[in-house]
């Protein structure tokens, strides 16, 4: 019955969808306040019947309900209460759900917010995010529907994948697709301006936030199936350039992009036709990474035979949406006359650079994704494009990137004197190379990935700080460190986000270049040396988890005698599904992680273990974490918080000041 | 959850409880089993959806480790091993698109539109700042002796 409730409000939800779609698009057209009001009550509703809906799955889930088809497939009752709830999305049908949640979640947020817009205009937008919403409502009912029932329902489920069942992995998913639609809202913001044919620094400063958060978002989501990949799959692998990956991956480039130009327009009303596009585009590959996960196109090119009517449908929309946008654009794009002009040598160009460098990287991603696949239809030919050669293609743009970035920073706009920015940055470039050459020198290996990481990194981040203090004016030392604390929390923002790639940029060539690995037979009781470090194995036991038994055992480490700490290791087996897992112990430390995993016994005695140091691992993360925050305290910003509304209240401002 | 759904899929595959690389499988010379744990790492498990040899516990990537390890014993070069693998499964077995034929475009599309990117938008800045004097446009001079002022602030 609950569940049969659920799916009548998500085909309620669809046709409220409808109705915010036509109705308030010709209602801005033709002026009619009527017609246009219609946009927020819809959106309101809308999201309150999708959650209707979701909260219905959602209590099938919790009291494990197995006459419908979803639970049995993804739940079992033993399963612990975090799982049950994660296993709502852990699978295809629910997390469409979740994508179409999110999205009216959007909707509604604009519609509550965007009381400051202009009638028409946020009319538009509430329409073209309710058109996204139809297309997926149509997707979901006519090929997904989440409530099937189960003629005869089993006694039990079948369980959600052991590999699904972990913390890190239940928070994945829903950051992940806040980010993906996220980007929706900079997409409506887009299409409805080209309709109305109008971009100002408004609207700019509109659309701003709304990226912000998703990049935000995206960059938690991203980060934490990192971070759970390196955990759990018992090899301390963080990045794998995978399909699936890549189809978030890319959003992330375009989305980091389009918040950079966004601040163009803002600021300075310039690249406004290509902040457009790359609203759209950003879009574009969230849809993208949708269909390359749903239809299962390009991991193995007969998945999508398996499943050709969703694959398609998904591609119809993806074709319709971004082909339909990218028509208005050629109509429009014409009409948004740039009014800033800018020199060659200014702010602009180096974020016109930093557009270039994420757009072009995030283009080359997407074309060692669909290679093979292009390959095997043009060409006939199977091959792989696999890590190695993402490894080999990307590196240098963010190398690029990064050397760029600090002096793309401090650039005034407009016109700039590229001279006088560099002699103010000659400090921080010193201590980068220093950093450079002290980590070539005391390094065993010879890769001049680690030297180039941990340079890039120092740059980066004493490039920052040469800009926060640059900020301060001019007058005393003590005076200028007390303004510092008075910097808007943009330049703080910017400030953090930064640093945050700067270490994820030393951590990773950190770990790559200088990680050990050790595979051997160990004896119960006999240490053995990995790196300096002295690990024992203890006695192996068995052990009965809520809903898999265990194998595991102590392993100490110790450093010159002296304890540092005890670990373990675990080999876990799921019966309902009949799937070993590894859970690795990892001993998180500042400098260096080490990550011990227990195998099988051996025939002579003995268990496999493999040991690994990890030097840097947790920089990689912490990173994320601190580009993440950036975007929070730049989305807390003054200007956005007080935004649009307190224009009057500025302008009256003035001629006190 | 995303790379989860692949992985399950790939699991489900091949649900094999071994631990990719055992230690029964190793040589004993370091210096030879470095060598085959670099080929691990260039040779993909042509039965997964995404893996290398070095990271999957198919039974086929075990095959293809021993293989791997047989020949670098025999006294086979990196080359000489990765082209016995590449006469028998194809380019497929590969990690790395071989750089030849067609592959070059693949190879060449980061440069070539990092290029295309610089020039579009050297283009459209010369083109802005030919055309639009705006209505707040300052004749050169005017903008630097502005640029001046606000900098002495």
């Amino acid at each position: 019955m609950i569940a049969e409730l659920g799916h009548f409000a998500l085909i309620l939800a669809a046709l409220v969808a409808v109705v915010q779609t036509v109705v308030p698009l010709i209602g801005a057209g033709k002026r009619w306040p009527g017609w246009m009001a219609v946009a927020e009550p819809a959106a309101l509703l809308q999201f309150l019947l999708v959650g209707l809906s979701f909260a219905a799955l959602t209590y099938s889930f919790i009291v494990s309900d197995f006459s419908l088809r979803l639970v049995t497939l993804n739940s079992h009752t033993l399963k612990p209460m975090l799982y049950k709830i994660s296993g709502v999305w852990g699978n295809h049908e629910g997390s469409m759900l979740l994508w179409v949640l999110i999205l009216a979640a959007f909707g509604a947020a604009a519609a509550a917010f965007g009381q400051r817009l202009t009638d028409t205009f946020r009319a538009r937008v509430l329409a073209v995010q309710a058109s996204v919403g139809v297309a997926f409502y149509g997707f979901i009912l006519l090929t997904s529907n989440p409530c099937l029932r189960l003629g005869r329902p089993p006694l039990d489920g079948q369980d959600l994948n052991p590999l699904l069942q972990d913390p890190g992995l239940a928070f994945h998913p829903p950051f992940l697709y806040l980010g993906y639609v996220g980007l929706s809202m900079a997409f409506s913001f887009a299409v409805a301006a080209l309709i109305e044919g109008k971009v100002d620094a408004a609207w700019a400063r509109w659309v701003r936030p709304w990226t912000l958060a998703a990049w935000v978002f995206l960059t938690i989501g991203i980060a934490l199936g990192s971070w759970w990949a390196y955990y759990e799959l018992g090899w301390g692998g963080f990045w794998f350039w995978d399909p699936v990956e890549n189809a978030s991956f890319m959003p992330w480039l375009f989305a980091a992009a389009l918040l950079h130009s966004a601040i163009v327009v803002e600021k300075r009303e310039a690249l406004k036709a290509w902040t457009i596009l790359l609203a759209i585009t950003a879009f574009g590959f969230s849809l993208i990474g949708t269909f390359i996960v749903r239809s299962g196109v390009i991991t193995s090119v007969h998945a999508f035979a398996n499943d050709p009517e969703r694959g398609v449908y998904i591609l119809g929309i993806l074709v319709f949406f971004v082909g339909g946008a990218f028509v208005l654009y050629a109509l429009r794009a014409g009409t948004m006359e740039a009014k800033g002009v800018f020199a060659l040598a200014s702010r602009e160009t180096g974020l016109v650079l930093n557009n270039v460098l994420l757009s072009v990287a995030s283009i080359l991603v997407f074309v060692g994704t669909i290679w093979p696949l292009v390959a095997e239809l043009a060409l006939g030919r199977k091959l792989s494009v696999q890590a190695p050669f993402f490894d080999t293609a990307f590196t240098p743009f963010m190398v690029a990137l990064a050397v760029i970035l600090p002096v793309g920073a401090m650039l005034p706009w407009k016109r700039a004197k590229l001279g006088r920015v560099i002699k103010q940055l000659i400090p921080a470039a010193l201590v980068a190379l220093a950093a450079l050459v002290l980590v070539w020198a005391v390094q065993t290996g010879r890769s001049a990935l680690a030297p180039v990481g941990v340079g890039l990194a120092v740059w980066i981040i004493a490039g920052g700080l040469t800009d926060l203090f640059s900020r301060t004016g001019r007058g005393s030392f003590g005076n200028r460190i007390a303004r510092l604390f008075r910097l808007t929390r943009a330049d703080w923002g910017k400030f953090t986000a930064h640093s945050g790639l700067g270490i994820t940029i030393l951590g990773v060539a950190a770990i790559t270049a200088w990680q050990s690995e050790d595979i051997r037979v160990a004896n119960v009781g006999e240490p053995f040396e990995v790196a300096g470090l002295t690990l024992t194995l203890g006695e192996v036991v068995r052990e009965q988890g809520p809903n898999y038994m265990s194998t595991t055992a102590p392993v100490t480490v110790e450093k010159d005698g002296a304890l540092i700490t005890m670990l373990h290791p675990e080999k876990r087996v799921y019966p309902v599904q009949a799937m070993p897992t590894t859970e690795a112990a990892i001993h998180n430390g500042l400098w260096r992680d080490i990550y011990v995993v227990i195998g099988d016994a051996q025939q002579g005695g003995g268990w496999a273990m493999r040991t690994y140091i990890k030097p840097f691992a947790s920089w990689i993360w912490a990173g994320c974490a601190l580009m993440a925050l950036g975007g929070l305290l730049s989305l807390t910003d003054r200007r956005f918080r007080v935004a649009a509304g307190a224009r009057k209240v500025r302008r009256a401002e003035v001629p006190a000041e | 959850m995303r790379r989860a759904l692949w992985l399950i899929a790939a699991l489900f595959a091949l649900a094999l409880p071994a631990l990719a690389l055992d230690p029964s499988e190793m040589l004993d010379d370091p210096a030879l089993e470095a060598r085959a744990r670099q080929l691990d790492h260039e040779l993909r498990c042509v039965k997964c959806q995404a893996e290398a040899i070095s990271s999957s516990n198919a039974d086929w990537s075990r095959d293809a480790r021993a293989k791997v390890r047989e020949l670098i014993a025999e006294g086979k070069t990196n080359d000489e091993v990765k082209a016995y693998f590449l006469a028998r499964y194809g380019e497929f077995v590969l990690m790395n698109p071989p750089v030849k034929g067609w592959n070059w475009v693949l190879w060449l599309a980061g440069p070539v539109l990092l290029l295309l990117g610089l020039l579009v938008a050297l283009v459209a800045q010369r083109r802005r700042s030919t055309k639009a004097q705006g209505p707040d446009g300052l004749a050169p001079d005017e903008e630097a002796r502005l640029a001046e002022l606000l900098g002495e602030k």
